[in-house]
Order: structure tokens, then C-alpha cells, then sequence
């Protein structure tokens, strides 16, 4: 809406315009005048209604070198300080807003404010306005205006009088009782002697023009520094950049457990049913039942009891069977350790990112374990499934997203589960935040508990499979 | 198990192809292979590598580990479904290091489902057993390892749910590859009872009367089937 007044011909800014040849022809100088008279109204009427907060400053200027009591200074001090604390940002958050509308005059940009959306009530506006630092550049900024309003007032009362006398003083002495016009180096008394006075001032008038350009500019670029958040393209810009970084993060996160998990198949578990192995070839030639035999069968069965707990520690970090035949036969196996009779049913066409696959995998064990430990269900429904994402719901990060995949687990338990009590799903939640997905836990007292995940199957940058 | 446990000096040499990828459990394989009369023809660390070994020295056994390069995921299990195809009659055993019921059921898909092995790597500790395993399979048994089976027992499903406990620990023992005479032995209970036992679980599971292994076969396959789709 602001863009609509923006000069289709000529120089795009002020600033190109001011460089120009044709700053007068343009519509700038116009905008820059308006900017200036009402820079003029608003410092005049902010002279009134800041009034209650600087009064106490001006107080403890002319206190000072007064002979003042060191007390009396520290108290009007004080009361200054408090005033600004308290007063200024209800002055300033207006007067920031207004500035930044009347600031689309020379720069029509996007002008929009660093506010954050503060919750609801008064005090949450209060918190939030008087901690940011958006609404202490608007305090900084009604400080400026007043030597900006005064370097105005200066310059347009003195240009904008010149203009006005030079061009009307053969006019003035048109009549025979004025008295002659004093121009300081010279007396003016007659029209005629006036006449050249008077062709000068399109030339006040164009440096009025100018210097309103200028100021303009000048208070531009300070308004824009102090009250203009950074546009909203760039900050989408930083969230993505974000959202990426977080998604690689995991994605290294579940390379590494991958990583692990294999050096820990291929290297310690290896080396175990070796030597488990090379123990059981000792014990053919000893005799059964011998002292030595029985140390062997002893060591043995050590050995194959770490070889088990190695095993669902492996699990644990990254299970095989996820990586090599995907999430069906990973939910599947999971439900075969769970104690509780299980149900998966799954409709998953193809493979899916390893990050996909691994969060809904840790989901529906922590999932399965709560039900375990919580819930006393006797029966339990695993459900997956893909299906073509509603974008929406994801936010504008997502928009190359395909697919979605859903994930429930149902049981027929007693209920009353809270993600917030401090189970492992509020760690999971995050994981599935991270992803673009979401979580949602329904659990009333006396059940059925369902836990549904969304996850986004998107082009998140993968890395190599190992 | 002792009664079934062959002595190593009273056996005929069955040649053996090894696939193993891990150097130090290669060589501990062929040491176990060869004193329990496999002798190790040829011993490699890849399914193409298994392939043409196989062709080359027309081995009685092949060992293999499902998870090989170049992708660790399942060459060894593909190689081996592929030799069983190609080679009927080829007794292999797979070895895996965790328990996937589809892994199963792919290798007994592969030929008639006689001759085949699929158990946990470590089961390989405890050599004699193993040994007598790979005896068996060479003879024509099928055999499932335990944990399979226990695994699938867990799983609530129709065919399963008309077994009853006892008839779900025969059928375990079949699936492991045993006769009925071992059973009776290791369930301490007659042999006409587990006659009987195994009659009920054809029966349960619909399979026609036919020759003895191969309904036994049938059994644990049907049963492996219905599990793991």
C-alpha cells in the first residue's frame, strides 16, 4: 500500500534524487517539504505532551552550579530517571508509530516496526514494551527530534521568510508611506530598485527546496535506523537459515548414531563371538564337567551375555534392522520386544529420510515403553502411514515439502498421560519440532492414550549413508 | 545338545564355502568348520565373491553372513537366495546378527525350503551345537533359530492362536529342525505323543497329509508366512 506513492519516473529514492540533476522536477522536494512542516507540528506538539518527562531534567539543569545540596540534586536526578523509565516509552511508542507512517513521505519502504506481538493483558504489553530494545530506540529517537525540530524550525522560518520578503518587497514599496526595506548591506526604497531583490527569490525558494531535501534525508536515515525493524524478508531469511542448521544438526545427530552403531556391530561384537567362539573350541578338548571346563562354560556364558546386552544397547542407539529394511520391520520388531501385544499396521510405499525413519521410530518405542510402564494396556495399535502434506500447517520453511508421514500409537490403557510430567516424549516432541512435524498427546482419565505425530518427509539436506 | 551333537571324526567332509567379512570371525568360522568336518574351500568376503566360489568349487555347505560390503545391508542373504535358486538342493546357512523374521522367510521362499539356515551369529559360540546345526541343514533339515521362532510365538495371529502351549514348543523344535524322535527327547515325552502333536498342527494349519519333512517344512513356512506379511 505505501509503494503506491512512490514516483514511477525519475530517481527511486531521495537520496538519488537530491544527487540528481532534477531534484526539482521530481516530486521530492514536495515530499520533503511536507515531511519537514509536519516534522514542525509533531516536535511542537511533542515540546507539550513530553512535557511530564523531561521537566524534571530541565529542573536539574538549571539546578546544577546553583549551590544545590548534593541530596537535592541526587532527588531531582532520581525523579528524572523515573519519569523517563516509566513516562518515556508511553510517549515515545506512539510517537514511534506515527514516524514510522510519516516516514513512507521519503523513504516509502517497507517501515515496519522491531515490536515484538506482546501476549495478552495489560501487563503482558507492559513486560513486554518496556524490555525490548525496540521501544528504547523509540525513547532515543523523541530525544533526537528535538534538535532535529529545532535545526527545522531554523532553516524554514529563515528560508521560507527570505523567499516570501524578497518576492513581495517590490510590491511592498509600491506604497508610498512603507518605510524603505533594509537589506543590510543596502536600503531598499523604491519598486524599481527592488525589482532585482525579487527575481532572487525562486532561488531562496529552490534552496528551501533543498535544504528541506536534505534534512529530510538526513532525519530519514535516522528515523529508519532508530525506529524500523529489520524487514521481514530478512528475518524469514534468518528463520530459514535457522530451521536449516537445526535440521542438519539432527541429521548429523542420527549420522553419528549410525556411525556408532556400526562400529560397535562391526568391531566389539565381531571380536565378542569370536572369542566366544574360540572358547567353545577350547572346551572340545577339555573334559566335560572338568574344573578347567567349567571356567570355560563360565566365561563363555559371560561372554554371550555381553554379546546380548551389547546387542539392545545397539538398539538402542541405532537399530540394524531400521537401516536395512526400513520402518515397517523396525516398528514390527519393536512391537515383538514390547510385552504388550502389539498391532502394526503400516502403508509406506517407498523408503524414508533416515531422519524421518529414525524420529518415528524413537517416538513409537518411547511411545511403546510408556504404555509398558504407565499404562496397563492390554492391547496396543501401531499406525503409519504416508500421505501428500497440507502445506499450511507446516509454515512457509516447508514449502518443497511432499509428503507427510503420521504416526499413532493407540492403547487400550487407563489414560491420564502428560507430555509435561517429565517423560521421555517431551525430549521427542522437540526432535519432532525440529523437523517441521508436530506431536499430540490425548490422554483422558481412563484411557484410550493416543500419541499422533506428523512428520514432513522434505528435502532436508541428508547426509551420505554410510 | 549332546544327542544330537556329531563327533567330529565320524563324519563324511562336507567342502564348505564361507562368507564372512569380518577377518578375525572368518578365521575363527574356518577353524570351528574344519574340526567339526567342513572343510573350507574357499573362504570370501563378499556376495559376488560368495557366487563365484560357489560355482567354482560346487561346495556340499555354504556359511554365510547376511550383512557383507559393499552396502552391509543384506548381500549375503540375496547371494544366497540367488545360489539356492540357481543350485537346488545347496544346503546354506545364514548368519545374522539380530533376529529379522523377513530374513527368514526370504531364505525358506528360496527352493523347496529343505536344506536351509538361519540363526544368530552368536550362536556359533557354542561350536558343538552349531556344528550338529550344520550337520542337520546338510542333511535336508530346515532350521530357524529359536529366537525366530520365540519372536513369532509373541505375535498374536489366527493360525497361532489355535496351537496350543505344547504344540507351540513342537512346532518351535520343528522350526529349529529337529526330528520327532529329538523332540520327544527334549520334551521328555513319548514319541507317539509328539506324533500326535505334530498331526494337531498340521491339522491347525491346514496342511495336507504328505511325506513327513516336507509337511514339516510346510508347517514352519506357512507359519513364518502368515507372521511376517
Amino acid at each position: 500500500m505505501n509503494t503506491r506513492n512512490v514516483p514511477r519516473r525519475g530517481p527511486g529514492t531521495l537520496r538519488q534524487a537530491l544527487a540528481g540533476p532534477r531534484y526539482l522536477l521530481t516530486s521530492w522536494p514536495w515530499r520533503s517539504l511536507a515531511y519537514t512542516l509536519t516534522t514542525l507540528v509533531v516536535g511542537g506538539v511533542l515540546f507539550f505532551v513530553a512535557l511530564p518527562v523531561y521537566a524534571p531534567w530541565t529542573v536539574f539543569v538549571a539546578m546544577v552550579g546553583q549551590g544545590h545540596s548534593t541530596g537535592e540534586l541526587t532527588v531531582t536526578f532520581l525523579s528524572g530517571l523515573f519519569t523517563v523509565v516509566f513516562f518515556a516509552p508511553l510517549v515515545a511508542i506512539p510517537l514511534g508509530a506515527l514516524e514510522r507512517r510519516r516516514l513512507h513521505l521519503v523513504m516509502p519502504d517497507e517501515n515496519s516496526s522491531g515490536h515484538r506481538a506482546p501476549p495478552a493483558g495489560l501487563w503482558g504489553w507492559a513486560r513486554t514494551r518496556y524490555s525490548e530494545a525496540a521501544t528504547w530506540r523509540e525513547v532515543a529517537y523523541a530525544v533526537v527530534m528535538f534538535p532535529i525540530f529545532g535545526l527545522a524550525f531554523l532553516v524554514v522560518v529563515a528560508l521560507a521568510t527570505a523567499t516570501i520578503v524578497l518576492a513581495i518587497s517590490p510590491l511592498l514599496l509600491f506604497n508610498e508611506n512603507e518605510p524603505a526595506i533594509s537589506m543590510g548591506w543596502t536600503t531598499l526604497t523604491t519598486p524599481l530598485e527592488a525589482m532585482p531583490y525579487a527575481l532572487v527569490s525562486p532561488l531562496t525558494a529552490a534552496l528551501l527546496l533543498y535544504a528541506c531535501g536534505l534534512m529530510s534525508y538526513g532525519h530519514g536515515v535516522i528515523a529508519r535506523a532508530l525506529l524500523v525493524g529489520p524487514p521481514k524478508e530478512e528475518l524469514r531469511a534468518e528463520l530459514d537459515q535457522v530451521t536449516e542448521s537445526r535440521a542438519r544438526l539432527v541429521n548429523a545427530f542420527e549420522y553419528e548414531r549410525r556411525r556408532i552403531e556400526r562400529d560397535l556391530h562391526d568391531g566389539a561384537q565381531q571380536r565378542l563371538v569370536a572369542l566366544s567362539m574360540d572358547l567353545g573350541m577350547a572346551r572340545i578338548d577339555l573334559e566335560e564337567g572338568s574344573p578347567a571346563d567349567q571356567r570355560v562354560v563360565a566365561a563363555q556364558a559371560k561372554a554371550d551375555e555381553l554379546i546380548d546386552e551389547l546387542r539392545e544397547l545397539v538398539r538402542g542407539i541405532h537399530p540394524r534392522v531400521l537401516t536395512d529394511r526400513g520402518l515397517h520391520d523396525a516398528l514390527q520388531e519393536l512391537a515383538d520386544h514390547c510385552p504388550v501385544p502389539v498391532t502394526v499396521e503400516t502403508a509406506i510405499p517407498n523408503r524414508l529420510p533416515p531422519h524421518v525413519e529414525g524420529t518415528a521410530y524413537f517416538v513409537v518405542a518411547e511411545a511403546l515403553t510408556n504404555v509398558y510402564k504407565h499404562a496397563g494396556a492390554t492391547a496396543v495399535t501401531v499406525r503409519a502411514h504416508l500421505a501428500p502434506g497440507d502445506l499450511r500447517a507446516l509454515g512457509a520453511a516447508q514449502e518443497t515439502t511432499t509428503a507427510i508421514l503420521t504416526v499413532e500409537v493407540t492403547d487400550n490403557g487407563v489414560g491420564g498421560a502428560d507430555q509435561r510430567k517429565g517423560s521421555g516424549l517431551t525430549g521427542l516432541s522437540d526432535r519432532v519440532a525440529v523437523m517441521g512435524g508436530t506431536m499430540g498427546l490425548t490422554s483422558p482419565e481412563g484411557g484410550p492414550t493416543r500419541i499422533r505425530v506428523e512428520l514432513p518427509c522434505g528435502p532436508i539436506p541428508t547426509n551420505p549413508t554410510p | 545338545m549332546r544327542t544330537d551333537s556329531h563327533e567330529p571324526d565320524a563324519v563324511t567332509p562336507v567342502p564348505t564355502v564361507l562368507a564372512e567379512d569380518g577377518v578375525l570371525l572368518r578365521e575363527g568360522l574356518a577353524g570351528v568348520l574344519e574340526r567339526f568336518g567342513f572343510p573350507v574351500v574357499a573362504a570370501v568376503e563378499d556376495g559376488e565373491a560368495l557366487v563365484a566360489a560357489v560355482t567354482e568349487h560346487r561346495p556340499g555347505l555354504v556359511v554365510t553372513d547376511i550383512r557383507m560390503p559393499p552396502d552391509f545391508t543384506d548381500e549375503g542373504l540375496r547371494a544366497a537366495v540367488r545360489l539356492r535358486q540357481e543350485n537346488p538342493g545347496l544346503a546354506v546357512v545364514a548368519l545374522s546378527q539380530y533376529v529379522e523374521l523377513s530374513y527368514a522367510t526370504d531364505l525358506l521362499d528360496s527352493g523347496d525350503g529343505k536344506g536351509v539356515g538361519y540363526l544368530l551369529k552368536q550362536r556359533v559360540g557354542d561350536v558343538r551345537e552349531f556344528a550338529s546345526v550344520l550337520r542337520r541343514v546338510v542333511e535336508g533339515a530346515t532350521f530357524v533359530d529359536p529366537e525366530v521362532v520365540r519372536q513369532l510365538l509373541r505375535r498374536s495371529a489366527d493360525p497361532l492362536e489355535r496351537l496350543t502351549a505344547r504344540e507351540r514348543q513342537v512346532l518351535e523344535l520343528m522350526a529349529e529342525g529337529h526330528s520327532n524322535g529329538a523332540i520327544a527327547r527334549k520334551l521328555v515325552v513319548s514319541d507317539a505323543a509328539v506324533g500326535k502333536h505334530v498331526g494337531n498342527i498340521l491339522a491347525k494349519l491346514d496342511l495336507p497329509p504328505d511325506d513327513d519333512v516336507h509337511r514339516r517344512v510346510q508347517a514352519v513356512l506357512a507359519y513364518l508366512r502368515t507372521q511376517s506379511t
